[in-house]
């Protein structure tokens, strides 16, 4: 497009735009350190040598954090909880929201505004007040709050989220080819999981993953629903103020890692799909 | 029979999740209602007497960190468009095949728990930390000079973790917009900054519109960044709420505020929808 333009334009304006463009190229990079300057700092400072409670300044290069990583016991409770709650909520989100994803894209049907507004609803109220009524909702049930209370609340947040990506995969569908394999003679059942399941499967996986990422991070809700139990954000929160060990930068460092580890192999696995 | 099964299908779908939404999502609202109207305490429990009052209570109460806190969700919300603006334009229009590349830079601290995140900041902005310390030696700055605690230390944490928020919907706007279009408006003599102001600009406003509606909410409602990177006098009202509930455990106060939040953001977005002209909020946001 710009080198369209750039032919007829007059060099004076051609190189004009171009510093225009260097110019938000560059912006551009600025974005992307400033976003990334603290996730270095964690993983920095997962490295250091440190000596007292306070992993604030840097002491030289070690590994023995790594070496150490599940040494504080609580921590790692706290890292476990997390990953059960996580794995939990994927699986039933992910089962949840593609149920209402699929109906959503696939049929007409009376109520369907009412569901989508819920669906926004959930999205968009701040996170701070679903926590909340949550917790009025549990309080004046008199049940006790735990593991079961939070995993409640990531699968509540989480179905959503599932639901809007499989229903924007169901909506793009090819029927044609449904109806090929009925007129080939399968019947609906078999129709279903030998042609639409595998095509929305991505979708599904996708929907799924962003469900253990937002269930793993998630602070605010889980907050007031945990009680007593403590979660790998919880116990960070609980820290600060006597200072974070340095075992809280290794594991988010290898969270992060892993992270970027699926992300990277799931796009490079769907690429080629999607030229051929 | 199979007619009838077909038409029932979707409802089978949704039942499940419908359910789980209606007992956890939209049950706890009401509860949560009829709590704050409620008189009573912990232990020996609640009764319901319909105490406007302690509305009013809240509110006049805690008006200063209301209001502070739709004032840095507004700050924030506009930072954010203009910051994120400039970088979801440049990998739209020049990003060329490495688009999904920068994309996933974006989202690249996404990664790491976004209240690890914040407490890095912290780190880094720190009195004697690895910003301000040399300067100090320097004496580029005064030794007194300190970020955190200010404001603009809490509004530059939230504009931080929300940035991806309003770049991503900026940019799937932007992206959108066919090249011929803007070739167009210049083969009609639009100078450049017409064609963008004429042109991508409109285009691009569903694009901002979902961006406010994904930040202006959770910014004005977050209270760990000015929890983390604040002082007493940044307190927002999340912080309030969050104390009402879980420290104090004063619960029709705490119910009464989180309302007020939520009624205030509601009107917020309306309004907004309203005074910007677009379409249906929830055609907006189903898209």
């Amino acid at each position: 497009m710009t080198q369209t333009l750039a032919r007829e334009a007059p060099a004076s304006v051609r190189r004009r735009r171009l510093t225009g463009s260097r110019l938000l190229y560059g912006y551009t990079w600025v974005v992307i350190a400033w976003l990334i300057l603290p996730v270095l700092i964690m993983i920095a400072f997962g490295f250091n040598d440190t000596k007292g409670r306070y992993n604030q300044s840097w002491d030289g290069f070690t590994l023995k954090w790594y070496t150490r990583v599940f040494a504080l016991d609580d921590l790692t409770q706290a890292l476990v909880i997390s990953l059960v709650v996580a794995v939990v909520t994927m699986l039933v989100a992910g089962a949840l929201g593609t149920g209402i994803g699929y109906a959503l894209g696939r049929y007409r049907f009376r109520g369907s505004g009412l569901v989508n507004l819920i669906l926004f609803a959930t999205m968009s109220a701040p996170e701070l007040v679903m926590g909340a009524s949550l917790l009025t909702l549990f309080v004046s049930l008199g049940v006790g709050l735990g593991v079961v209370t939070i995993t409640i609340a990531h699968i509540m947040f989480s179905i959503s989220f599932v639901a809007v990506v499989v229903r924007a995969r169901v909506l793009t569908l090819d029927r044609s080819i449904e109806e090929a394999a009925a007129d080939l003679g399968a019947n609906p059942w078999t129709t279903f999981w030998r042609i639409t399941f595998p095509t929305i499967l991505p979708a599904v996986m996708s929907g799924m993953l962003l469900a253990f990422a937002l269930s793993i991070d998630d602070f605010v809700v889980t907050n007031f629903t945990a009680g007593t139990t403590i979660t790998f954000p919880l116990w960070i929160w609980g820290a600060t103020r006597v200072g974070l060990p340095p075992q809280v930068n290794v594991m988010g460092t290898l969270i992060f890692l892993v992270g970027v580890l699926i992300a990277v192999t799931s796009s490079v696995r769907s690429r080629p799909r999607r030229r051929g | 029979m199979g007619r009838l099964r077909r038409n029932l299908a979707p409802y089978f779908l949704i039942l499940p999740g419908g359910l789980w939404l209606l007992l956890f999502f939209a049950i706890p609202m009401l509860t949560m209602l009829s709590l704050s109207l409620q008189q009573g305490d912990v232990v020996s429990g609640y009764t319901f007497t319909g105490h406007w009052q302690t509305y009013l209570d809240a509110i006049g109460n805690y008006r200063t960190q209301l209001i502070r806190s739709l004032i840095y969700g507004a700050i924030s919300t506009i930072v954010l468009v203009v910051l994120a603006f400039p970088v979801a334009y440049w990998i739209a229009f020049y990003g060329g095949r490495r688009k999904a590349t920068y994309l996933f830079l974006l989202l690249l601290p996404f990664f790491v728990s976004f209240v690890l995140r914040t407490i890095s900041w912290r780190q880094i902005l720190t009195d004697d930390g690895p910003l301000l310390g040399p300067l100090k030696h320097l004496g580029v700055l005064s030794p007194a000079f300190h970020i955190l605690g200010t404001p603009f230390a809490v509004i530059s944490g939230i504009v931080y973790n929300f940035l991806p928020f309003m770049a991503l919907p900026v940019y799937v706007a932007l992206e959108r917009i066919d090249p011929r279009v803007v070739e167009a408006a210049r083969d009609l003599y639009a100078n450049p900054a017409t064609a963008f102001r004429k042109v991508v600009l409109p285009l691009a406003l569903p694009g901002v519109f979902a961006g406010v509606l994904m930040t202006f909410v959770p910014a004005s409602s977050d209270y760990v960044d000015s929890a983390v990177l604040g002082s007493s006098s940044t307190t927002m009202i999340g912080q309030v709420i969050q104390a009402q509930y879980l420290t104090n455990s004063d619960y029709p106060t705490a119910s009464a505020l989180s309302f007020v939040l939520m009624a205030v953001l509601l009107i917020g977005v309306f309004a907004y929808a309203r005074a910007l002209g677009t379409e249906d909020v929830m055609k907006v946001a189903a898209r």
